[in-house]
């Protein structure tokens, strides 16, 4: 793909980014970045790839396993501790 | 097996139940269901590669996922919400630092000099570095380490990282890429150590926003649309918070860096009194009130007095039938939206709680304004005195009530260094001592 492209993306990306973040309602900014945080684990599709390519006991491979490491803890801790802020945002009704 | 077009469908799915999910977060009721699909997307994206690729060592993949969930999922359950603020900031550097390490193996694999490998590992570690001086400056570790020379060491380093970059790709000697990572790790706490407590919300944003610019700089350099996409909407989230809390203070994302908020000099010496005020006045000015508003600061997460304050809004509504609002600025704590988690957290209804501008029309009408641990998003003298340091910062209006109480330990300025002249006003009457005690003590008298 050419880098073309791939700006293309980028740029676009960040409008949708943008606009879907600017209807979020400031009570639940907390949550967001927290559930950002998750999103930035998908930083671990880059380390799997990584850890594929890599030759094996290779440098290469150590930090891609310690990136893979790194990058769930972002995921389990962002989504489960967004999960538990919204669970506080339920209405006494929903429960 | 899924071919490789197969793969990319998928991460466009992911991307999509990304989208969702912060797109869920416009409302409390859609919210959960917005982060359940985004768990769904990670998922399916992450399973979906594993399978995908050849891997000769799924032993240590899966024991890095394993013991990583295990301590994410402990750590997001056992973490105390006062304590958030610290929790968003190490997985802030978390997500910087799985950035720069694939940026680094990739350099490695590659054995040569890659532009976009590079831009990933520098904002990466400036992320990472960045992150953790945050979370030992909100932690209270940092909390007098103020390094006044920061500015001219920071360009020093600055110059010195576009140099050793500029090495890197002419004389492409991979060696260099460790040392690009140093001094990006050097900037980003030079960056950030000069920063005081309550431009940390600004901080924070900002620092989300570039751990993931990071991965999408990951995703140019693996050519990977999952993590460009993903990475860029965690970027404008970030950059859209930092906008939001830099509008509400005042101030500019270049003034947060460069230099720290300056003391206010027209702190006048002349002797003034402020009326001070008893639990007792505050009981029965409350209970015989028509409609009171809250307004909670940093002092309420630090003395813990949600649940109080809930306690104390309860029975005003209903044995003295008091309309009982709370009112929040947005730079209110030490992150965004850490008010509302907080009051959420001791079960207050979110119906209950407004954002400023909803909230400001309504002071005028309001008989009592109980301001707990809060101050300069208070002081009037950012919409009258253009010599104060907060002049033109947005306020709540609690001036406009009949009374306003205010919980805090002293009369001294807040952060800004500006006194606030609502302290001494006739309506104004001081409560002093641990937001969460006397709070309790109001409950007390009106049982």
């Amino acid at each position: 793909m050419s880098l073309l492209f791939l700006i293309t993306i980028f740029i676009l990306s960040c409008f949708i980014g943008y606009f879907v973040v600017q209807g979020v309602t400031p009570a639940l900014h907390s949550p967001l970045m927290s559930v950002s945080n998750a999103i930035s684990g998908i930083v671990i599709i880059g380390a799997l790839t990584m850890a594929a390519m890599a030759d094996k006991f290779s440098l290469e491979e150590l930090l891609s396993l310690f990136a893979v490491f790194f990058a769930s803890l972002n995921i389990f801790g962002g989504f489960v501790v967004s999960k538990r802020m919204l669970e506080l945002f339920k209405k006494k009704d929903e429960k | 097996m899924i071919s490789f077009e197969g793969l990319y469908l998928i991460y466009l799915i992911s991307a999509i139940c990304f989208i969702m999910a912060i797109r869920g977060l416009a409302t409390p009721q859609t919210a959960r269901l917005g982060n359940n699909v985004g768990m769904f997307g990670m998922g399916l994206s992450v399973l979906v590669t594993l399978l995908v690729l050849p891997t000769h060592n799924d032993l240590g993949i899966l024991s890095a996922v394993f013991l990583a969930a295990l301590i994410g999922i402990v750590w997001a359950n056992k973490v105390k919400m006062t304590e958030l603020p610290q929790m968003i900031a190490l997985l802030n550097g978390v997500g910087g630092l799985s950035s720069v390490l694939v940026a680094l193996a990739q350099i490695l694999h590659e054995n040569t000099y890659s532009l976009d490998a590079s831009v990933g590992v520098v904002i990466g570690a400036i992320a990472f570095s960045g992150s953790i001086v945050a979370f030992l400056k909100l932690k209270g570790n940092l909390k007098h380490a103020r390094f006044y020379l920061s500015n001219a060491f920071n360009i020093v380093l600055l110059l010195g990282l576009c140099f050793v970059w500029g090495m890197f790709g002419v004389y492409d000697h991979v060696r260099d890429a460790y040392l690009l990572m140093i001094l990006a790790i050097a900037l980003g706490i030079g960056l950030t150590l000069p920063i005081g407590g309550a431009d940390m919300p600004i901080v924070i944003s900002v620092l989300n926003a570039l751990s993931g610019f990071a991965a999408s700089a990951i995703g140019f350099a693996l050519v990977n649309v999952a993590l460009i996409i993903a990475g860029a909407l965690v970027g404008a989230s970030g950059t859209i918070l930092a906008i939001v809390m830099t509008k509400a203070m005042n101030r500019n994302i270049i003034q947060v860096f460069l230099k720290a908020l300056e003391k206010g000099d027209n702190v006048d010496k002349q002797e003034k009194t402020a009326r001070r005020g008893s639990p007792e006045d505050a009981a029965f000015l409350m209970e015989n009130a028509n409609k009171v508003i809250i307004v909670p600061g940093f002092g309420m997460a630090a003395a813990g007095a949600q649940y109080a304050l809930q306690n104390m809004a309860k029975i005003l509504e209903e044995k003295y039938h008091v309309e009982v609002k709370f009112a929040i600025h947005p730079v209110a704590g030490r992150m965004p939206g850490h008010m509302n988690v907080l009051l959420a957290e001791a079960k207050v209804d979110y119906g209950k709680v407004f954002a400023m501008e909803e909230i400001n029309p309504d002071f005028e009408t309001a008989d009592v304004a109980y301001v707990v641990g809060a101050n300069d998003i208070t002081n009037p003298t950012a919409q009258s005195d253009q010599s104060s340091p907060l002049y033109g910062m947005p306020i709540l209006e609690v001036s406009k009530a009949k009374t306003v109480f205010f919980v805090k330990r002293s009369l001294d300025a807040g952060y800004s260094g500006a006194e606030n002249p609502l302290f001494f006003a006739d309506n104004t009457l001081m409560l002093y001592g641990d937001a969460k005690k006397i709070t309790e003590e109001i409950v007390k008298k009106l049982v």
